[in-house]
């Protein structure tokens, strides 16, 4: 527990209804969707950057751990206090301050909900791209911390593609502004960037200035059956040679297949053994066009149905068998491990084989879905941690999955940083020299280690 | 014999919740708040703690758990479906379990134990003290949803003298020879809206059946089941049982969301099997489809002059997936111009016995339904909940909108003119 007198000027600060100290509070802000669980010493909600400015100078003073925390829908455990001390919740600091339709730029506080932002900008026919898949509870604060992305990322980028400033509260306490309202800058170094991706290590977000887009005006969803993965594999690449950029392409391997066959509302037989789900968006005759064409290029591939959404309610039907996958994997086995790697896409169809044998090797099956279109595969080691030894297995696994991904130069992660969860395996991508020149910008930026301490540096950076 | 579940027989469940933290885009007290405590993944995180014994029913754990609408929004879009609003009614029995009712807090044991109270109440006004003196049996939800006068802002309806059962007999013929249904009324259609129950049994009627009002039937437990009052609600459902045994009908019809809910609840809270009596209950908007009366409806010529009307989805059967059907019935009414609103289906705020606790998140949780109702341009908004028209005409009251809440009943009688026989 911490020290009354602490607890005394963090009151102070947010008022004595935004200081949380019972057992309860502790257990409430103790974990996010890794399902670990480390307890805070005490939770704080900030309301504005001079407040989170003064809960930080507290933090920083005493050399109190300080981890903001946004919904809690990190995959890494980048919000859990590994070391306990305060948990900042930024949940309520969630106004949309403007929305400018001359300059096509929002600017909020980071504890806005994505898909809220979405809604209100689309309502002006405007449109911000970035789509986690948990875009209806995640916050923007923890999208700019994770440079969160999602199946739209093929034609529209992610989160980084999009955050022109922010407003940052430094592990001392100052609030500094990086980049700015136009899309152009190049006065000084990019902080923004710096910041973008950096798991709340190295200051907080109090504010983001975001660029938006003109919301597309229509959208053409399709699913196609291969008999092959290595046929999808192909088709994905072909799409793209042909200089078609769709704004999702969405795969599901066989295994995965297997796990919705009984309640796709869409008929899936034995035959077909890869899925794909194709969107393009744009102008209506233009994606018509579109659609016509990648009809054209996957047609010679091993192709056994094609469905092509006429309406809303029909592309819905589409997606409908892409939101069955998740809740149908502990079909296979009760306990999921669940791995974001992204490979280079026309390796996509080298890591499915290796994932192959890994699982042949390993009797373990592993399912695979994802994001064809920019090479991120969902990764899911389905076992029953009740089985002996059972641990021992998926951490092997665990190890080769990343080494073969690295091999075909790609990444551990795609989407879901670092944090706790991947810290063991950031030497097998990074270079010594770059991981230490990494290390070198946390300790100066924040030489008593405050913020976020314990996550993605195996070694104590601290000192 | 006590025959409610506790939370122990929700362990697996409460295991099943993978932290993901969907639940927040649903549950209307975190969107609110937007406090973790607030949110199912919170309460499930304590309903684990308190397994684990690694928590205790303190102040602020009663707090969290007392923040909860059992809207069951949560439940539906959960990955999992863990039924958070079941196993938070497991820990409010716990908590009055560990401290007796003290969870009502000021709730009505208190009001009617407590003469200064009970004269405060008097003064407020003739219309509310019905409420609290004689017109409403002591068992009745109604009491622990409405202690009045500690909702000093509220705007309730006027209690009418008569009562349902004052108008109409046990056993009511029909026009002709359809099998009897039972009518399952509940508190707030007995006591507050008997013209909703009027509609319901002249429809019926009209319709063929003859109807099997039984006067002994007694409130169906969802404000006892809210506040923790295992007890009651075993007692009620036994009563329940007992009240409808003397015909041998097929439906049981309920025209009250919270009441079907609370009558299927049966089912899930406890381990009695009360199968052969909640099979039997229908929601009226799906016995009505069932009938071809949607349909028959649709073939009326239009009027002329017809009312826009948008609706509103009681949670009670939104969770049950009952939300095309009165949308059908209203689509398909000659009086009624229909339009969707944005928020159709987000929660008024009312929640058993919440509203009496956090009545100022209740309406903010209800104010929530006022700009998509602004947009919608709707004169009415119908619904197919008393509890809610009652929450939502107090909402709008307080936005000072010209719309008034209506239950689906009034608009078909008002098509066919049920009121003039
Ligand atoms: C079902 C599900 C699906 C998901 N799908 C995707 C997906 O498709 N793509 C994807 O990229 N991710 C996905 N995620 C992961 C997660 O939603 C994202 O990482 C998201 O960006 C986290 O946001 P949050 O608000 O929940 O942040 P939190 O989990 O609260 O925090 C995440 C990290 O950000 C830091 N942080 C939070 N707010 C701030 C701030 N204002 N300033 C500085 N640091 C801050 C925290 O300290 C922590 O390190 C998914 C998660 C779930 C549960
Ligand atoms: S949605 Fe369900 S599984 Fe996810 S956190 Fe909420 S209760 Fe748990
Ligand atoms: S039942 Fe309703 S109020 Fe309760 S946690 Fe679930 S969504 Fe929230």
């Amino acid at each position: 527990m911490m020290e009354k007198k602490i607890i005394r000027s963090l009151r102070d600060i947010v008022g004595k209804e935004n200081v949380y100290t019972e057992n309860s509070d502790r257990i409430t802000h103790s974990y996010d969707a890794t399902q670990k669980s480390y307890l805070p010493d005490v939770v704080v909600y900030a309301h504005s950057a001079e407040q989170v400015s003064e809960v930080v100078k507290i933090a920083d003073s005493l050399s109190i751990p300080l981890l903001p925390r946004g919904a809690g829908s990190g995959f890494t455990g980048g919000t859990l206090p590994v070391q306990g001390g305060i948990v900042l919740v930024l949940t309520r600091m969630n106004r949309i301050l403007s929305i400018d339709t001359d300059n096509l730029i929002a600017v909020v506080e980071p504890g806005v909900v994505t898909s809220e932002l979405q809604r209100e900008v689309e309502k002006l026919g405007l449109f911000y791209p970035p789509d986690p898949a948990s875009k209806d509870f995640c916050t923007l604060g923890g999208n700019v911390a994770e440079c969160a992305g999602g199946p739209r990322c093929v034609k529209y980028g992610v989160t980084k593609d999009y955050i022109l400033g922010l407003q940052v509260v430094t592990a001392s306490g100052e609030i500094i502004r990086t980049g700015g309202k136009t899309l152009k800058n190049v006065v000084g170094y990019d902080l923004t960037k710096l910041f973008v991706g950096s798991e709340g290590t190295l200051g907080i977000v109090t504010e983001i200035v975001l660029k938006l887009l003109p919301k597309p005006e229509a959208k053409k969803t399709m699913l196609v059956q291969f008999e092959t993965i290595d046929g999808a594999a192909r088709a994905v690449a072909d799409i793209i040679r042909a200089k078609i950029i769709p704004t999702t392409l969405e795969f599901l391997d066989a295994a995965t297949i297997g796990c919705i066959r009984d309640i796709s509302p869409i008929p899936l037989p034995d035959e077909c053994r890869a899925l794909l789900i194709i969107e393009v968006d744009g102008d209506s005759d233009v994606i018509e066009k579109q659609a016509a064409r990648i009809l054209d290029i996957i047609r010679p591939l091993g192709v056994l149905d094609t469905r092509i959404a006429e309406t809303d309610a029909e592309s819905e039907e589409i997606w409908e068998v892409r939101r069955k996958v998740s809740p149908s994997l502990r079909k296979v086995n009760p306990d999921k491990f669940n791995e974001d790697i992204v490979v280079p896409r026309s390796k996509v169809p080298d890591m499915i084989t290796a994932l192959e044998h890994l699982s042949e090797k390993y009797d373990v099956p592993i399912v695979n879905f994802g994001h064809a279109g920019d090479g991120n595969i969902h990764v899911n080691v389905m076992v029953d941690l009740a089985e002996d030894g059972m641990q021992e297995k998926v951490d092997m696994v665990m190890k080769e999955i990343f080494h073969a991904a690295v091999a075909l130069e790609g990444s551990i992660s795609g989407e879901h940083g670092i944090g706790i969860s991947k810290m063991d395996y950031l030497g097998m991508e990074i270079d010594n020299s770059t991981l230490d020149y990494m290390r070198r910008i946390k300790r100066a930026l924040d030489p008593n280690n405050t913020l976020n301490p314990g996550k993605i540096f195996e070694s104590d950076v601290s000192g | 014999m006590d025959k409610n579940k506790t939370l122990k027989d929700y362990e697996v469940q409460i295991r099943e919740c993978v932290k993901c933290g969907a639940c927040q885009a649903h549950c209307p007290v975190y969107l609110e708040n937007r406090r973790e405590g607030d949110v199912a993944r919170g309460k499930i995180a304590l309903a684990a703690a308190l397994l684990d014994k690694t928590g205790v029913l303190e102040k602020r754990l009663r707090q969290d758990i007392s923040m909860c609408l059992m809207c069951g929004s949560c439940v539906n879009t959960c990955p999992n479906s863990v039924p958070t609003d079941k196993i938070v009614g497991a820990i409010r029995r716990e908590i009055t379990d560990n401290r007796g009712l003290s969870l009502l807090g000021r709730g009505v044991s208190t009001v009617i134990g407590h003469k200064p109270l009970m004269k405060a109440a008097i003064k407020t006004g003739a219309a509310l003290s019905p409420l609290l003196l004689k017109e409403i049996p002591a068992s009745s939800g109604l009491r622990l949803r409405f202690p009045v006068p500690l909702m000093k802002d509220r705007s309730l309806p006027v209690i009418p003298a008569k009562n349902l059962f004052d108008l109409f007999p046990e056993f009511i013929r029909g026009d002709g020879d359809k099998p009897t249904v039972g009518f399952f009324a509940g508190c707030s259609i007995s006591f507050i809206y008997p013209e909703i129950g009027a509609s319901m049994i002249r429809l019926l009627q009209k319709m063929g059946y003859s109807v099997f009002l039984p006067g002994s039937q007694k409130c169906c437990g969802i404000p006892a089941l809210s506040s923790g009052d295992g007890r009651l609600v075993e007692k009620l459902a036994e009563d329940n049982v007992r009240s409808f045994q003397k015909y041998d009908i097929e439906h049981i019809i309920t025209c009250c969301a919270s009441c079907n809910g609370g009558v299927r609840e049966y089912y899930s809270t406890m381990k009695a099997d009360y199968g052969d009596f909640t099979g039997k209950v229908i929601d009226f908007n799906l016995f009505l489809a069932e009938q071809g009366f949607i349909e028959e409806m649709a073939e009326l010529p239009k009027w002329q002059a017809r009312t826009r009307v948008t609706y509103h989805d009681p949670c009670h059967l939104k969770t049950q997936g009952i939300t095309k059907e009165p949308r059908a019935l209203l689509r398909a009414l000659p009086n009624v111009e229909f339009v969707e609103m944005e928020g159709a289906s987000s929660c008024c705020g009312l929640g058993g016995t919440f509203s009496v606790y956090h009545y100022e998140i209740s309406k903010a949780i209800g104010a929530r339904k006022i700009a998509g109702l602004k947009e919608s341009g709707a004169e009415m908004i119908a619904t197919a909940c008393p509890g809610c028209i009652m929450q939502l005409q107090d909402v709008i009251n307080h936005a000072g909108l010209q719309v008034k809440a209506v239950h689906i009943l009034d608009l078909i009688s008002e098509a066919l003119g049920l009121t003039e026989e």
